[in-house]
């Protein structure tokens, strides 16, 4: 494998800040289970009635897996993190494997590799090593992480086996979807679809049919039973068709063209429609996926915060802690959980809203504005159509937001009663998204390399609201968050004055923004 | 007729930094309603800089510059409907066709000529329905050109428009900038290559460092350099190398070869013929031995260095 291990060595060099971030987020996935399930219930009476009610939680098994010793710590770090922790390692993997494959092919920098001294299974192979030990810093770190807590040994090791093996088996796939694919788009199309499947099958499974689940790679990892009767066997599942699926993509990779999938590229239309021409038609058409993308997201969130229902009391417990993060306000115990729901899921929107108003930046840094801009479309149109796209995409996630929360309540409860407030108290997040996005743009029109500092204040707003409360940090820190200032609704009323100061702070940012934008040179 | 304040483009003293660099240093370029005029110089001149300036991406820092009679800063949208521009690097959004992109930047123009969008696409062998992502550099380029040349335009301002183009696309590519200007249109067409400029330009300017250092007709800036002759006369010449004008005289018995300053060839030529003409080639200088002589003085002096 002549330039396998020269490759290797580039693509470690070149992710070591990927491999970093996802192992720490892996590891923190699964360690603040065990951390929170201790904090959570001061007596194990308490812990076996909110196992008892979890059991009961059509919603939750399909949301997490089969429902397995809910009232030992292991059993929760597994029920509740395994899941989720097979579709990071799996997202993990396909971006590994896309970066470092259909990307390098689209970009014809792999053409000038693979045009020197090494074999042309270099870089597939180097790709590969360069996920499978990926993954198995994962699984280690995680089985660290809870045989430190301390959990059993064995057991925490067989769930960061399981982890890594996953990790290796939406390695293989990733590769057979780049072999199949012709553009890295369409590849973590195919490859994340393959994931949806995995974790969809699961569901179904763990709530019905248990067959579907012995169909899909995170059942055969939650198979394995840690915590709860561990036993090995399912790994080797795991095992063997994550190398199945790798020699698949060996095979396949021999038999296709440089540069080319093998399933042939469709023709998109040959002429723009109408609405396309328009300064705004163009704006909504790019960012029209990742709307409809980010919406359907939230709001499947949303509809999984919704179906806890009422039984918001047995599952949080009533430690201090607990209480300070989730009964902010003067409501209940169910309102001021829907509040701090409804402010999670509205953090997760400001996602979109930050990356969409990054998006002329993006634009510019590609070289595809000088066109543009070079026919009678003037900056500023071009710019408000971007903003007014960020607008109406951030009310469009939002309401996805709400709506799912509320209807998932009313599904579990019959009660369609908080439809409208979950649906309003998650609009009113659009003032404090519209500043983060009028900051990105301040940045953007002023000193542009800085524009991603807008970043920084949707962390901010995520510490702030969970853990602003818990460090009893001075009003005034937790002032610079914009999220802060909102009246926390259904917990209690909305209040239109912070509302309309902070759309008002938003429009006077991009305004600022706008006209700086129109004086600077464009690159 | 080609008053200053009929210019299509009109730069006088251009400057603009960036930073500590001094990008353009007092640039002038004018370019007449009518005329298709050849924009040369080494990468990293200030060619794409200046163009930028004209259509008002960048902000000048000093000198006038007028388009087609308007500020391209303050009236940047207005005044782009009268031109179309084909940047030297095409980006196309990944997810868009050709055939989308070429809608979209002709619309934003003003509206494309439909017959000859269909006309180009097929003469430039461009599929439209392939999505951005998947065309090659070649193909990215004539999306861009069949936008441009598409659409009813005063002016065209083509930077680098024939990169990656194959040779029977660039004959296309020619074709349709001669018959645009038969309709009176006018281009400034900044290229590397020079066959291409010496078929197409009328006027040329020539730039180094930010200033434009030579600018005119193909036949003026031809008239500044030296004209080779090689003959073979009816015996040996003598005298030759002393006339003024003359350099590099080579005799081998009956044959000659030797550079004579354009300007000086009626006195050489009237002393060959004196001595009696058999046969007689004389070759003006190409436009590359003209923008070599521009730009040769590094080379000279980095071999003058290694020489001592």
């Amino acid at each position: 494998m002549t330039g396998a291990t020269i490759f290797l060595r580039a693509f470690l060099r070149r992710d070591r800040w990927h491999y970093l971030w996802w192992a720490v987020g892996a590891t923190l996935l699964y360690y603040s289970q065990a951390v929170s399930v201790k904090g959570l219930y001061t007596t194990q009476a308490q812990f076996d009635k909110a196992a008892r009610s979890m059991e009961g939680n059509t919603a939750f098994i399909a949301m997490a897996g089969p429902a397995r010793a809910l009232n030992t710590i292991g059993g929760q770090v597994v029920w509740q993190a395994t899941a989720f922790g097979a579709i990071v390692a799996g997202l993990m993997s396909m971006f590994l494997v896309g970066r470092h494959t259909r990307a390098e092919e689209e970009s014809g920098r792999d053409e000038l590799l693979r045009a020197s001294a090494v074999s042309r299974h270099a870089s597939l192979t180097a790709t590969l090593v360069d996920a499978l030990l990926a993954n198995l810093v994962l699984g280690v770190l995680v089985a660290a992480s809870l045989v430190a807590f301390p959990l059993d040994a064995t057991d925490s090791i067989a769930v960061g086996a399981g982890l890594t093996l996953c990790g290796w088996f939406f390695t293989g796939t990733a590769l057979v979807a780049a072999q199949l694919t012709s553009s890295t788009r369409s590849m973590y199309g195919v490859a994340g679809s393959v994931i949806a499947v995995a974790y969809g099958l699961r569901a179904i499974g763990d709530v019905g049919n248990p067959v579907l689940s012995w169909l899909s790679p995170i059942g055969w990892y939650q198979g394995m039973h840690a915590f709860s009767g561990l036993r090995w066997w399912p790994a080797l599942l795991l095992l063997s068709f994550a190398t199945a699926a790798t020699g698949t993509a060996y095979v396949l990779f021999g038999r296709r063209d440089f540069g080319s999938g093998l399933w042939a590229a469709r023709p998109g239309p040959a002429r723009a429609e109408p609405a396309l021409s328009s300064a705004f038609g163009f704006a909504w058409r790019l960012q029209r996926g990742s709307v409809l993308g980010w919406t359907g997201g939230v709001a499947l969130m949303g509809l999984a915060y919704g179906s806890i229902g009422n039984d918001v009391g047995t599952l949080i417990g009533d430690s201090k802690t607990s209480r300070d993060v989730f009964v902010q306000g003067a409501g209940g115990l169910v309102d001021g959980f829907y509040a701090v729901a409804i402010a999670t899921v509205a953090l997760i929107a400001a996602g979109f809203t930050v990356s969409s108003a990054l998006r002329p930046k993006g634009e510019e840094d590609d070289g595809r504005v000088e066109a543009l801009l070079a026919t009678g479309l003037s900056r500023r149109r071009w710019l408000l159509a971007q903003v007014a796209t960020t607008v109406v995409g951030t009310v469009v996630v939002l309401a996805g937001g709400g709506l799912g929360l509320g209807l998932g309540y009313a599904m579990v409860t019959g009660d369609g009663g908080r439809i409208a407030p979950f649906l309003l108290g998650s609009l009113g997040y659009v003032a404090p998204a519209l500043v983060l996005a009028g900051l990105a743009r301040l940045l953007y029109g002023v000193v542009p390399r800085w524009a991603v500092l807008a970043w920084v204040g949707v962390g901010l707003g995520v510490v702030m609201v969970f853990f602003g409360p818990v460090l009893h940090l001075p009003g005034w820190v937790q002032g610079l968050s914009p999220y802060h200032h909102l009246a926390l609704v259904p917990a209690e009323p909305f209040r239109w004055t912070p509302f309309l100061v902070l759309l008002a702070i938003a429009a006077g940012f991009s305004l600022t923004g706008l006209a700086a934008f129109a004086r600077r040179d464009v690159h | 007729m080609g008053g200053v304040n009929d210019a299509i483009i009109e730069i006088r003293g251009l400057v603009k930094t960036f930073g500590t660099t001094r990008a353009l240093d007092g640039l002038d370029l004018t370019v007449t309603p009518g005329e298709v005029h050849g924009f040369l110089g080494p990468n990293g001149a200030g060619k794409s800089t200046t163009i930028r300036v004209l259509l008002g991406m960048l902000r000048k820092d000093a000198g006038d510059v007028r388009l087609l009679g308007g500020d391209p800063w303050a009236d940047a949208a207005r005044l782009h409907r009268r031109l179309a521009y084909v940047p030297g690097d095409v980006n196309l959004w990944p997810n868009l066709t050709g055939g989308q992109v070429i809608d979209l930047l002709g619309r934003l123009r003003g509206g494309l000529d439909e017959d000859r969008r269909r006309e180009l696409i097929e003469r430039f062998e461009l599929d439209p329905t392939k999505k951005g992502r998947s065309y090659s550099k070649g193909n990215r380029q004539k999306v861009a050109l069949v936008a441009a040349l598409a659409t009813d335009v005063e002016l065209l301002v083509l930077d680098e428009p024939t990169s990656g183009l194959d040779p029977i696309m660039e004959s296309v590519f020619q074709e349709y900038v001669e018959r645009f200007r038969a309709d009176g249109g006018s281009v400034l067409l900044s290229s590397h290559i020079l066959a291409e400029v010496e078929r197409l330009c009328d006027r040329v300017s020539i730039i180094r460092a930010g200033r434009c250092v030579e600018s005119g007709t193909l036949a003026e800036l031809r008239h500044l350099t030296r004209t080779s002759v090689v003959a073979e006369l009816a015996r040996p010449v003598t005298g030759l190398a002393e006339l003024p004008g003359v350099h590099g005289v080579d005799v081998e018995g009956s044959r000659v070869s030797f550079e004579v300053d354009t300007p000086r060839l009626d006195a050489a030529i009237g002393l060959l013929h004196g001595v009696g003409i058999r046969s007689l080639t004389a070759t003006p200088p190409t436009l590359e031995e003209l923008f070599l002589r521009h730009y040769g003085d590094d080379i000279a002096t980095e071999e003058e260095a290694e020489v001592s």
